[in-house]
């Protein structure tokens, strides 16, 4: 099988997701325009030799709909000839973009593909594409339907987490990702958004809470309390886990990722297409994959994703070096850390996206170029990155620095 | 059967009037000659309009059950939905305007006749029922009830009323928009012709047949129709836990059939018609909610040739919470009740219990002044026996003590006459025993109440050896007088109901015995479709009287006892740990004051838990707490304690709710088939225990394959 190096990784920075966020003005469009015309420039790419632009968008409606990816690759001015297709696998999307365009240099079908992500979750807010999975009442009722959040916290429930474990990872998130801004470590890879004129509209993650304490954080009430008690979302998950009598109520916006716009995009190709481009690769990867697990806990997924592209690559978790998994909510990053027995001091070293945000569609690919510059940056080798997925199904990818 | 008429006008009058039937029903006769009227008055150039209506008190009660049950297959039933459906339809798409003019109740497909009429108008008749309550008995409406009512009045409004198959009155109706317009009853028929008289062309138009129609507060992929049905489909499974397709499947009809035209929409609506009406759901319930206790109450075993005894005064003895409740349904029925305990002050309490109820109706206007004065007026509280003179019945409630109860039964024979019955509420004490003291003893029966009487419509009529079949009739008679719904059992230990319910709670002690989660044993039972869990339960019902009562009933057997599995527990429980339940606010659960109840945190140190790995699954949980009172169920069909399948069933609902779903304790046997479930039953004594252990009676069905039910 061919081998598919990563050759770049860059990123926007995320605005809040609301009206008040800086990127609120921005359009989707050009969110992923931004990040792919990095990705020419930077490199000095001939656009005619990409053959595919694979980005990941959670609600793929309204301005987000028409399949953004080809769109935004034109507009970001590619060569005709790339074609465009926009994926979801729902908060993994970035990554399975990455995976995507991974698999076709892999498979031999395409020499050099862009892989990544973009989400303005300001402008198309979550639920906007609607679905049958929590609507249509046959299929709600069969597979549990609760949402995330009551996942999150059923997973504290289950397995004893408190609300003192979720607020403290929370608390050193906040602290990592800004002593990470602070040192610089994502200058290399945060591309600033400008407007038509050059001026800057963001050159930060904004939604950053650095002076974030136990007890700043004490005093949020439970984000899904009424979700769980009064819309009947506690009873069908209990339902689903007999066993606890009562769900612990640990997350809210503190210790939860936060709703941010972004984009993101890695340009991945083979051997030899580096040599053409001129470009060094950064990493190879080595394994990639997805699983489907209990749909009704949804985010316990990552752990198996791990595993099977562990299992892939003929590793085991102590071949990795640095960890990353999305921020969705602590409580999910708790109980990973403790299935792989991965230590603290290995996973989301930079912070995550408790502290800077979760632009769904992107992060996957977002997450992939941060611990990637990390990687170098300490001189390590190997990461693992992961995300929870959408109805209980997990990614992961592996990647090695050559 | 159906009245046909045309006036000078032009205006056709279709007046339903089914012969020997007090009510209108849909059925194989009524519906043909229904779509014939319909036909005729469509076709007919000289006809304007069309007014629907009944010559009978009420309107239309719904659809004959009897001529579902008569339906099998997917396709007949699909085929007879769809002829249905499709004359309803033929009724909006006439061209000429139809009203319904609503002079009474109109339930079901009755209604549904409305909503496909153009205009509905309804008498200010304060008895009307108005609604759709297929659901009540595992059914949907598949007459379009679940496709118009939404397109009418939206579909947050119409959720409730179809899930909950809650009844309306003509005002509630008209309010919500599912009727049009309410008159006095004298002016109904005019104002109906007025409609039709002024109705232009686009009158006879329904508005989910015109352009551009839209579902009033959005269909169910905008915004607020995907918040409806999201934490509308998770407000069902809290309620349900997955025990009423009947409701999933209306969500559905609405669903899916709202994100369509009317038309398909209705062919939606029947497809999910067939599917509900073959599941075996709808089948116990109709057969048990609505045949069961429907012939229980009209008395259907009563021993025939007997007269009917009509009861215009009756005693009470003991004036406590049963005596009290049993004073006031009884006066409720309007008879006269004489009220006696020990001291006065005891017996006017016993009064005051129904003080107490009757001011509650008055506030929430269910009831006038009037009329509370009057019922109250029937109860007289008193210490002395004399004045149960000229009573027909005299029911004691004193204490579960022999003596005492021996005391009253004979204080209360020496003044009643020779033909009076003597009923004793016991609960616990054989009746043959305390007959003992009767002199008459032919008359002598139990009557076994629930608690709270006001409440609980079951009363478990309880023969004696000696009691004669007159007494058992007229007692019969006297629980149909209270509007009760009555079952017959025969003497044993805990009779029927008691000694059943028993093995729930029992069964769920002895899985906390064995390490089961408690968590696991309490959403398990409700998950079964149980009221409330087993543990939980054995709180309500005080562990120390569990306590009390097995430890006399092992005096009481000596030899002959054998040990329940949760012994030991309730033991440890009461005697150890000193938890004896909810009324010391400490049992299997914690009452912190003011807060919820939360099972107690040291359960698992004193009943070691099983890992997580070893627990048993949800659906063998579920089976254990249900199998166990089937079985025991069965054991009493055996021992003839209950001698036909629809007593045990209707008792098992109204008795200790079990799972209506269900059917009862003997419909879940014939659900699952005879044969399985004896297999079951002997892997599961194999694994837990003799309690498992089916009958001989069982094991004979099996083999025979005799059912206790046709279908």
């Amino acid at each position: 099988m061919t081998e598919a190096f990563i050759y770049d990784a860059v990123r926007t920075p995320r605005g809040k997701g609301r009206a008040s966020g800086s990127l609120h003005e921005v359009t989707p469009i050009n969110l992923a325009v931004t990040a792919l015309q990095a990705i020419e420039s930077r490199n000095d790419l001939d656009t005619s030799l990409v053959e595919d632009v694979v980005l990941g968008c959670v609600e793929p409606v309204g301005e987000q709909g028409a399949v953004i990816a080809r769109v935004a690759a034109l507009h970001a001015g590619y060569a005709e000839t790339a074609s465009g297709v926009q994926i979801n696998r729902f908060c993994a999307s970035g990554l399975e973009a990455v995976n995507m365009a991974t698999a076709q240099v892999m498979s031999g079908q395409s020499d050099l593909v862009v892989g990544g992500g973009v989400e303005s979750m300001s402008r198309v807010p979550m639920g906007s594409s609607g679905g049958a999975w929590s609507a249509d009442p046959q299929v709600a009722h069969n597979t549990y339907f609760a949402p995330q959040g009551i996942g999150a916290d059923m997973i504290c429930t289950k397995w004893g987490y408190s609300r003192d474990d979720v607020d403290a990872y929370a608390v050193e998130s906040q602290k990592r990702a800004k002593n990470s801004w602070d040192k610089g470590y994502f200058k290399n890879s945060v591309i600033p958004v400008k407007d038509m004129n050059g001026l800057t509209i963001l050159d930060h993650d904004e939604h950053m809470r650095p002076e974030t304490t136990m007890q700043s954080l004490g005093a949020l009430d439970p984000a899904f309390l009424v979700q769980g008690e009064q819309y009947g979302f506690d009873a069908v998950i209990k339902q689903k886990y007999p066993e606890v009598e009562a769900l612990n109520h640990v997350h809210h916006a503190g210790n939860s990722s936060g709703i941010v716009d972004g984009a993101a995009a890695v340009l991945i190709g083979n051997k030899e297409i580096g040599a053409r481009i001129n470009v060094k690769p950064r990493a190879r990867v080595r394994s990639f994959g997805s699983i489907g697990s209990e749909p009704s806990i949804m985010l316990t997924g990552p752990s198996y994703a791990a595993e099977k592209a562990l299992k892939k690559a003929g590793m085991t978790a102590a071949d990795i070096d640095l960890w990353e998994l999305n921020e969705a909510f602590a409580g999910v990053v708790l109980r990973f850390m403790d299935v792989m027995s991965v230590d603290h001091s290995e996973i989301n070293v930079n912070g995550g996206a408790i502290a800077m945000g979760h632009p769904l569609g992107a992060t996957g690919a977002m997450i992939l170029g941060t611990v990637l510059d990390e990687l170098e940056r300490r001189d390590q080798n190997t990461a693992l990155i992961t995300l929870c997925v959408g109805a209980g199904m997990g990614t992961a990818t592996i990647i090695e620095r050559v | 059967m159906i009245n046909y008429s045309v006036d000078n006008d032009g205006v056709a009058t279709i007046s339903w009037d089914m012969p020997d039937r007090s009510m209108n029903v849909l059925n194989n006769d009524s519906i043909p000659a229904f779509a014939d009227a319909v036909k005729k008055a469509s076709e007919d150039e000289a006809v304007k309009g069309v007014i629907i209506t009944s010559s009978k008190p009420d309107f239309i009660a719904g659809a004959d059950l009897e001529m579902l049950q008569g339906w099998s297959g997917a396709q007949e039933i699909f085929d007879n939905g769809m002829e249905l459906q499709m004359m309803f339809r033929s009724i909006e798409k006439s061209g000429k305007p139809f009203v319904a003019a609503i002079n009474g109740t109109a339930l079901g497909g009755g209604f549904e006749i409305c909503l496909a009429c153009h205009h509905r108008i309804a008498a200010d008749n304060p008895k009307a029922k108005i609604g759709l309550p297929e659901v009540k008995v595992g059914l949907l409406p598949g007459g379009g009830g679940t496709q118009r009512l939404p397109r009418l009045i939206g579909i947050q409004a119409a959720l409730p009323l179809l899930l909950e198959g809650k009844h309306l009155s003509p005002e509630k109706a008209l309010k919500l928009g599912a009727i049009d317009a309410v008159v006095p009853a004298a002016q109904l028929q005019s104002a109906a012709k007025a409609w039709i008289m002024d109705a232009k062309p686009e009158a006879a138009i329904q508005p989910w047949d015109k352009k551009g129609f839209r579902i009033p507060g959005g269909a169910p992929m905008s915004p607020t129709g995907m918040m409806t049905f999201t934490v509308g489909n998770a407000m069902l499974r809290e309620k349900t836990a997955g025990n009423y397709p009947a409701a999933v499947n209306i969500m559905s009809c609405v669903y899916e059939g709202c994100c369509v035209d009317i038309d398909n929409g209705l062919k939606i609506e029947t497809r999910y018609f067939v599917n509900t009406c073959n599941s075996p759901e709808a089948k116990n319930m109709i057969r048990s909610l609505f045949f069961g206790i429907g012939n229980a109450n009209k008395l259907a075993s009563r021993p025939k040739d007997i007269p009917t005894q009509k009861f215009n005064k009756v005693g009470v003895l003991g004036a406590g919470m049963m005596g009290a409740g049993i004073a006031y349904v009884t006066a409720m029925a309007g008879i006269d009740v004489v009220l006696i305990d020990q001291d006065q002050a005891a017996a006017d309490r016993g009064k005051a219990y129904s003080e107490a109820l009757l001011a509650k109706a008055i506030k929430r206007k269910k009831m006038s002044e009037e009329k509370a004065a009057a019922i109250l007026r029937r109860i007289t509280p008193t210490t002395n026996y004399d004045l149960l003179v000229g009573t027909e019945l005299v029911i004691e409630a004193v204490f579960e003590n022999r003596e005492i109860k021996a005391d009253v039964t004979k204080r209360a024979e020496a003044v009643i006459s020779d033909d009076a019955i003597f009923a004793s509420n016991t609960s616990t004490l054989p009746i043959s025993g305390l007959a003992e003291a009767s002199s008459r003893i032919g008359n002598f029966i139990g009557l076994h109440f629930f608690s709270p009487v006001d409440k609980m419509p079951l009363v478990e009529i309880i023969c004696g050896a000696e009691t004669s079949v007159e007494t058992l009739a007229r007692s019969m008679d006297f629980v149909k007088a209270i509007r009760k719904t009555p079952i017959v059992v025969n003497d044993s230990r805990g009779f029927y109901t008691s000694r059943v319910f028993g093995t729930y709670v029992s069964e769920g002690i002895a899985m906390l015995a064995e390490g089961v989660s408690p968590a696991l044993i309490d959403n398990a039972g409700k998950m079964a479709g149980m009221p409330v869990g087993p543990l939980a339960l054995a709180d309500e019902v005080a562990l120390d009287l569990i306590y009390k009562i097995r430890n006399q009933t092992k005096i009481d057997l000596g030899d002959k006892y054998i040990d329940a599995p949760s012994d030991g527990a309730v033991t440890k429980m009461v005697e150890d740990l000193g938890r004896v339940g909810k009324r010391e606010d400490k049992g299997f659960y914690d009452y912190p004051k003011g807060e919820k109840k939360h099972l107690w945190p040291e359960l698992g140190q004193h009943f070691k838990q099983l890992p997580e790995n070893e627990q048993p699954a949800l659906d063998e949980v579920i089976k254990r707490l249900i199998y166990i009172q089937s079985v025991e169920t069965a054991r009493c069909m055996e021992e003839k304690v209950v001698t036909s399948p629809e007593d045990a069933d209707v008792g098992s609902i109204l008795g200790w709710g079990f799972a209506p779903s269900r059917g009862g304790a003997i419909s879940q046997i014939h659900t699952v088939g005879v044969e399985n479930f004896v297999s079951d039953c002997d892997r599961m004594a194999q694994l837990y225990g003799a309690r498992f252990t089916p009958p001989k009676m069982l094991r004979d069905m099996a083999k025979s394959g005799e059912k206790f039910y046709a279908a």
